[in-house]
C-alpha cells in the first residue's frame, strides 16, 4: 500500500476521530444549554473533574489495586460520571435553580462557579498538572497495514460518544423522563400543569448533562492536559458545537460536530493550525449569519 | 435628588474600600513573610532606608516576588516562587546581604498582564522594593517593563525567552533564543545527520521569534531543509492532522514548541499514532522536567530537549540544590530550567549588591556585568553587559521517570539577545 493511501485513510480518521472529540465534549451541553437554556460556563470544570478522577484512581490502581492497572480506566469513567452528576445535582440546587427565569444571569454566576472550582483545583491538586498513567494498551495503535496507525485511544473515544449519544437519544425520545424533560423544555407551566414535577425534572437533567462533561474529561486524560485549567481549553469548542447545531436539537449538535470536525480536519491538512481555525470559525459565522437559529431548528410556536 | 447623592457616596466609600483593601492585601503580604524572613514588622513604606528612598533599613532590605501564583500561569510559575524563596531563605541564614536579611513582599500577578503592571507599581512607588523577582511569560514582562523604566526598579527575570530586548532595568537570568536553539540544532546535525527539520510551535510571540531564528540557522549554516513550518492557537487540543502531515512529509527531526496544556495533547496523541522517538527524532526547547508532569515521561520517552539546565546534572553546585529544594518542597517535586534560572536571581542580586556596597539602583546595575556565580546549579554563569547571562548548553535525553539524562554540553555561550542574520 502507498504511502500517501495510508495517509488518506489515517486522515479520514482523524476527521471521525474529532467529530466524536467535539461530540462527547458537547453532549452534556447540549442538555444544560440546549435543552434547559442554561449558559453553563462551568462546564470545563465538569470536564476537569472527569480527568482529575482518572488521575486520583490511577494513583490508587498504581498504589493499591496494581491488579486493576489494565483496566482502572474504565471505572474512571464511570464514576467520574457519578461525581461530576452529583456536584451538578448540588449546583442546580443552590444555585442554577435560582436563576432560571434569567438565563443571561447564569452566565456570570457559572462564570464565577468556574473561576471557584478551577482555584479549588489548584489548591487541592497543585497548580502543577498532572498526568495519569493511563495503560499501556490504551495509548498505542492498531496496525491493520504496516504504513497505517490507528490510535487506540480515538477509538475508545468513538467507541465511548457512539455509547452515550445513543443512550441519550433513546433517554430523550424513549423514556418517560425524556418526554418529561421535553415536556418541560417546551411549555414549563403546561408540563407543570399535567402533573409533571418540574423542579425535580430540572434537578436530573441539569445533573446528566454534568455527569456526561464527568465522562467527556474522563476520556480526554487520553488525548489532552489533567490540570486546573485543563476544562478551559474546551469550553469554546463546547459552546460552538452547540449554538452552531440549533441550541435545542440533539441532531443538530451531532451535524455540526460532524460539520466543524470534517472541515478543521481538512484545512489543517492542507494549512497551518491557526489559518485551519480561523477558517473554520469564519465559515460557521457565516453559516449562522444565514441561519441564525443554527443548523436544525426546532419549530415550536411561539 | 438625595437618592442619588447617596448613591453618589456609596460609591466613593467603595472606591475607597477596595482601595484600603488592596493596601491590607499589600500589608498582610508584608506580615505573612517577615514571619519567616525576617524580625521587622515595620512597614516598608514607612522606613525608606539611605538609598534613594528604597525600603531598606539596617536591620533588612525588601524586595518584591511578582509571579502569578493563579490563574492559567501558575502552573508554570509556582516553580519559580519556590525557588526565588528558597534562595532568599538561603541567603538569609548566610547573614543576609550586606548584613541585612531580606524580606519579600509578594503579589500575585493572577495570570493577567494589567494586573502585573499595577502590581509592580505597587511593589515600586508604595513598597519602594529594592529589587523584583518576577514575570515568566514575556507578555507579563513587556507590560512591567515600562513601570519599571519609569520608577528605575530592578527586575530579575528568568524564564528562557526570544531575545530582542534590553533594558537597563532587568537582568535576564533564563537563555535568550540564540543561546537555547543554535548549539542544540548544531548536536542534532551531527548527530543524527539531519537534513530536514519540521518546525511547530504555538502561535505567539517566543516560538515564532525562535522558530524564525532556527530556521535562518538551519538554511543558511547548516545548509538543510525546513519542509514545514506550522504554528498552533495557545490551548489547541487536536494535533490528529499535523501528524499525518509529519508521517506525510517524514522529516529527520521535529523540532516542537508547544506550550501549555497543547503540549500534553501533541505528546499523547503522537504516541498514539504510533510516533515515537524510535521512528522520528524529535528535540524540543519547551519542556522542562515541570512540563513533563503532565505530558508523563512515558509518553515523551527517548526525545531530546535543549535546556541550559536539567534537575539531573551531574555536579556539587546541583546535588546541594536538589537536596534543599526537595527538603523544603518534599521528595516528589521537580526542578525544571526556568526554576533553576530563577533561583539565580537572588543570588545575583546579592553578589551585584556586595561589589556595588550599596543598593542604589544605578549601582548595583553598574556593578553587574561580570558578575560570576560559582554556585550556580548549572555550574557557572556570568553577567553580561548586554544583562544576560553567559551559560552553557545541555541536550537531555528524556526517560520514562520525567527526567532527562544529559547527552550533550557545550561551552559557555555568548547572550546575543539582537542577532545580526537572524532576522
Amino acid at each position: 500500500m502507498n504511502i500517501s493511501a495510508a495517509i488518506w485513510a489515517m486522515q479520514a480518521f482523524n476527521g471521525l476521530s474529532t467529530f466524536c472529540v467535539l461530540l462527547l465534549m458537547a453532549l452534556g451541553l447540549a442538555i444544560v444549554f440546549g435543552q434547559m437554556g442554561v449558559i453553563n460556563m462551568a462546564h470545563g470544570e465538569f470536564l476537569t473533574i472527569g480527568a482529575y478522577t482518572t488521575y486520583l484512581l490511577s494513583q490508587v490502581s498504581e498504589r493499591w489495586l496494581p491488579a486493576l492497572a489494565n483496566w482502572y480506566f474504565f471505572v474512571a469513567i464511570a464514576l467520574a460520571f457519578v461525581l461530576a452528576g452529583a456536584l451538578g445535582l448540588v449546583v442546580e440546587h443552590f444555585m442554577i435553580r435560582k436563576l432560571y427565569k434569567r438565563p443571561l444571569d447564569t452566565l456570570l454566576a457559572t462564570w464565577g462557579l468556574s473561576l471557584i472550582m478551577q482555584q479549588a483545583f489548584r489548591s487541592t491538586f497543585g497548580a502543577r498538572e498532572v498526568s495519569a498513567k493511563l495503560p499501556d494498551w490504551l495509548m498505542g495503535s492498531l496496525k491493520p497495514t504496516p504504513t497505517i496507525d490507528i490510535p487506540i485511544n480515538g477509538l475508545v473515544v468513538m467507541g465511548l460518544t457512539t455509547i452515550l449519544t445513543a443512550g441519550v437519544l433513546f433517554a430523550l425520545f424513549y423514556t418517560r423522563f425524556g418526554i418529561d424533560v421535553r415536556a418541560t423544555m417546551q411549555n414549563r407551566a403546561m408540563a407543570s400543569a399535567v402533573g409533571i414535577n418540574t423542579a425535580r425534572i430540572d434537578r436530573l437533567a441539569f445533573g446528566l448533562g454534568c455527569g456526561l462533561a464527568g465522562v467527556a474529561g474522563a476520556a480526554f486524560t487520553t488525548i489532552g492536559s489533567t490540570g486546573p485549567t485543563s476544562g478551559s481549553l474546551y469550553i469554546v469548542d463546547t459552546f460552538l458545537v452547540v449554538v452552531f447545531g440549533g441550541a435545542q436539537s440533539l441532531f443538530g449538535t451531532i451535524a455540526s460536530a460532524f460539520t466543524i470536525a470534517q472541515t478543521q480536519a481538512t484545512t489543517e491538512f492542507f494549512m497551518t493550525g491557526s489559518m485551519a481555525k480561523v477558517l473554520t470559525l469564519s465559515l460557521v459565522i457565516l453559516i449562522l449569519m444565514a441561519r441564525p437559529q443554527g443548523l436544525f431548528a426546532l419549530k415550536v410556536r411561539r | 435628588m438625595r437618592h442619588s447623592l447617596n448613591r453618589e457616596r456609596l460609591y466613593t466609600t467603595g472606591i475607597a474600600a477596595l482601595l484600603s483593601t488592596g493596601l491590607a492585601t499589600g500589608l498582610m503580604g508584608c506580615k505573612d513573610s517577615s514571619k519567616s524572613f525576617g524580625e521587622s514588622q515595620a512597614s516598608a513604606a514607612a522606613t525608606p532606608g539611605a538609598a534613594g528612598g528604597l525600603a531598606v533599613s539596617e536591620k533588612e532590605v525588601v524586595v518584591g516576588q511578582l509571579h502569578s501564583a493563579t490563574g492559567t500561569m501558575a502552573i508554570s510559575e509556582t516553580g519559580s516562587i519556590e525557588a526565588e524563596r528558597l534562595a532568599i531563605e538561603q541567603i538569609n541564614d548566610m547573614g543576609g546581604i550586606l548584613g541585612r536579611k531580606m524580606r519579600i513582599i509578594q503579589e500575585d500577578g493572577a495570570s493577567d498582564w494589567p494586573t502585573f503592571a499595577e502590581k509592580a507599581k505597587l511593589l515600586l512607588e508604595a513598597d519602594h522594593v529594592a529589587s523584583v523577582f518576577g514575570c515568566w511569560t514575556s507578555a507579563s514582562r513587556k507590560a512591567v517593563l515600562p513601570v519599571f523604566e519609569k520608577d528605575n526598579g530592578l527586575l530579575y527575570y528568568p524564564t528562557f525567552y526570544e531575545g530582542l530586548e534590553q533594558s537597563k532595568n532587568v537582568f535576564y537570568t533564563g537563555q535568550e533564543a540564540t543561546q537555547q536553539i543554535i548549539a542544540g540544532l548544531d548536536w542534532i546535525q551531527k548527530e543524527k545527520n539531519a537534513k530536514t527539520f519540521y518546525l511547530i510551535g504555538s502561535d505567539y510571540i517566543w516560538p515564532r521569534t525562535s522558530n524564525k531564528i532556527a530556521r535562518k540557522h538551519i538554511e543558511n549554516v547548516l545548509k538543510g531543509t525546513v519542509v514545514g513550518e506550522e504554528y498552533y492557537p495557545l490551548g489547541y487540543t487536536q494535533f490528529g492532522s499535523l501528524i499525518n502531515k509529519i508521517k506525510a512529509q517524514k522529516p529527520d527531526v521535529v523540532y516542537a514548541i508547544v506550550v501549555g496544556g497543547s503540549n500534553v495533547s501533541f505528546y499523547k496523541q503522537l504516541k498514539a499514532a504510533g510516533v515515537t522517538a524510535e521512528n522520528q527524532t524529535l528535540l524540543t526547547i519547551s519542556v522542562t522536567e515541570d512540563e513533563m508532569l503532565g505530558i508523563g515521561g512515558e509518553n515523551m520517552v527517548g526525545y531530546y530537549a535543549a535546556m541550559k539546565y536539567f534537575q539531573s546534572l551531574d555536579n556539587e553546585n546541583n546535588k546541594k540544590f536538589v537536596a534543599a529544594f526537595k527538603a523544603k518542597y518534599g521528595p516528589n517535586s521537580v526542578i525544571g530550567d526556568v526554576t533553576q534560572a530563577a533561583y539565580e536571581g537572588p543570588w545575583l542580586y546579592k553578589l551585584a549588591v556586595e561589589k556595588a556596597q550599596s543598593f542604589d539602583v544605578d549601582k548595583v546595575v553598574a556593578a553587574s556585568p561580570g558578575i560570576e556565580l560559582t554556585t550556580a546549579p548549572e555550574g557557572y554563569v556570568k553577567i553580561h553587559p548586554n544583562h544576560h547571562l553567559w551559560s552553557k548548553l545541555r541536550v537531555g535525553l528524556a526517560q520514562a521517570d520525567g527526567q532527562y539524562k544529559v547527552v550533550y554540553e557545550s561551552g559557555l555561550i555568548e547572550p546575543n539577545p539582537f542577532p545580526k542574520g537572524y532576522q
